[in-house]
């Protein structure tokens, strides 16, 4: 339970210190919101009259005490450009990003194990080596990038999704989770390959130390010393590495979004970003925050169950 | 009557190829293990006795390593067998403690886990039979408090008493053999002292035959009745142990025994 708090704690001063720096980042930047609110009707006078009615000529910090307050509250304002509530704009989104991000990750490890598991048994031979290059060639490659190979691919040539078709969840939800198959394989394909190198380089690192020879000695099979033994240690570092690997792939999928035309967060993130909707940016900004915080926390809490030498508490 | 033979090593010769030119680290290496009986193997470091003790023990499988000899166990021999077989034995029949107790057992399962792990191997027990057996293992091995230490990880107890569960795992299924690969280097005087304690009386309670490597002859003495003394992979001296300390043929046994630090008490 301390442990929670304390967690708790943290996650709170975090989310503090990255809603502040995003808001005072704003600020430095170029650009002002009355002006691409007003768009072609923007005259000196309106723009200062707006600048006075939305608070942006008072000091920085009271600004960003106006917005924090309100969103303790739970109010994330109205968005400039929408004029709808955020709250509204930002919710329905949350479902595609987090379903193309879990599914990104779910392809990661279904991937990444196996093929690390393997390379790792087999090492030196034939296969490893073919895995190898394949390895190194998806790992060069960016994910916007590899998302367009798959388009062509798979969407173009073997006619197995339509690019563009994005499907709502609310109406078709096999629909919507067939749609992100290929997005989130462009997202997954990368660090997959980075896991795989990293679960190979663990097993066999791990088969080296001296309690497998102590497993060999009771009689095991090599699996079961695999399988028994050696696994779980050497998922240790893997899993800090499929944690950074999430958290990364949450700020991934918003390029991503943008190559297949998928309606998430990202979407409305750069959307926001170019017309200076701060109550939207904010408003992600917390969402991917509080997404990266409590992926955190599983990773402590996963850590906590592979190794009894970490203690959670 | 003489006892039963249990273990014959015939003319082992172990050679490395991971260099250009190989490498032989051990050559012509005979000995014979009786039931009940104690061994000691001993030689400095790079004497070639931890290679034999692991291929005794079946655990020499490196692929740039070559080994020629027989290695009977009974009537099996350990360097032609197959894996299965060789499975069969380890564990079961030939157990084995290493020198580092710190890093011999699996830091991320439980004690008890581990212990039990040659009986769910080689037999049929159900978990509470398994159960009993750990705890009661653990107890001969003089670990107090055994029902909590078999639900605790090998990073809460100390080197000496990881050592008493390593010897606990090993002889759990009470082999014929234990062999004992320099298992108090790593420890303290006091506690060396009581782990040698605990595998005299394992060995005589059990009639467990123990090969006891090491390279402190004082240990040899106190625990052993026959000695091999090895050097550059051969076998320079063999014989009992009282023989050997009283009447050292070779130059480098008598180094050894030289070597012993001796206790002169001042004003006796």
């Amino acid at each position: 339970m301390k442990y929670v708090g304390k967690k708790l704690v943290t996650m709170f001063l975090t989310l503090f210190a990255v809603t502040l720096f995003v808001f005072l980042a704003f600020h430095v930047i170029s650009g002002d919101p009355a002006t691409s609110m007003l768009g072609t009707e923007a005259t000196p006078a309106k723009v200062a009259a707006l600048r006075e009615e939305m608070g942006l000529n008072d000091p920085v910090l009271i600004q960003y005490g106006r917005w924090a307050a309100d969103f303790l509250k739970g109010d994330l304002g109205v968005s400039y450009s929408y004029r709808m509530p955020v709250g509204e704009m930002v919710l329905d989104k949350i479902p595609v990003t987090m379903t193309l991000t879990i599914l990104a990750f779910l392809m990661m490890v279904v991937i990444a194990i196996p093929f690390g598991i393997y390379t790792a048994r087999h090492a030196g031979g034939v296969i490893d080596r073919a895995i190898y290059v394949i390895n190194q060639v998806i790992m060069a490659i960016p994910p916007f990038f590899s998302g367009i190979l798959i388009t062509l691919l798979f969407g173009r040539i073997f006619k197995l999704f339509t690019p563009g078709a994005y499907v709502s969840y609310e109406k078709d939800f096999l629909g919507f989770v067939g749609y992100l198959f290929f997005p989130a394989l462009a997202i997954a394909l990368p660090k997959a390959a980075m896991a795989v190198k990293l679960l190979r380089s663990s097993v066999i690192g791990e088969s080296k130390l001296d309690y497998v020879r102590t497993a060999y000695s009771r009689g095991n099979r090599t699996s079961d010393v695999l399988y028994r033994h050696v696994l779980k240690n050497a998922l240790i570092p893997v899993v800090t590495f499929l944690g950074m690997a999430l958290a990364d792939m949450i700020a991934g999928s918003i390029i991503i979004e943008q190559v297949f035309s998928i309606p998430g967060l990202g979407r409305i993130l750069l959307t926001s970003i170019s017309n200076r909707d701060y109550p939207v940016v904010m408003a992600i900004i917390v969402c991917i925050a509080v997404l990266v915080l409590v992926v955190n926390m599983i990773v402590d809490l996963v850590y906590g169950l592979i190794d009894p030498r970490i203690s959670v508490e | 009557m003489e006892k039963e033979l249990l273990l014959q090593v015939k003319n082992l010769n172990i050679e490395f190829h991971d260099h250009l030119i190989p490498e032989t680290v051990v050559y012509d290496f005979d000995l014979e293990l009786r039931e009940g009986e104690i061994v000691g193997l001993v030689g400095e470091s790079g004497s070639g006795k931890s290679m034999s003790a692991l291929a005794i023990a079946g655990l020499l499988s490196r692929r740039d390593m070559k080994k020629r000899g027989q290695i009977l166990f009974h009537d099996t021999d350990l360097l032609s067998c197959g894996r299965d077989v060789l499975r069969k034995i380890q564990g079961n029949e030939i157990g084995i403690i290493f020198q580092e107790p710190m890093t011999s057992l699996n830091p991320v399962r439980k004690i008890g886990w581990q212990v039990e792990e040659s009986l769910r191997i080689h037999t049929d027990l159900s978990r509470t039979e398994r159960y009993q057996r750990a705890i009661e293992m653990l107890k001969s091995v003089e670990l107090e408090d055994a029902e909590r230490i078999y639900h605790q990880y090998p990073h809460e107890l100390s080197g000496g008493m990881r050592q008493r569960v390593m010897i606990a795992a090993a002889m759990i299924c009470n082999p014929r053999i234990l062999i004992a690969d320099e298992p108090t280097t790593a420890l303290d005087v006091t506690i060396q002292a009581q782990i040698v304690e605990l595998l005299k009386r394992m060995n005589k309670e059990k009639q467990t035959a123990i090969l006891f490597i090491s390279h402190d002859l004082s240990l040899v003495k106190q625990l052993c009745e026959r000695v091999i003394v090895m050097q550059g992979g051969y076998v320079v001296e063999t014989g009992a142990v009282q023989e050997i300390f009283d009447a050292p043929k070779e130059d480098y046994t008598r180094k050894l025994i030289a070597a012993i630090p001796k206790v002169v008490r001042k004003n006796a």
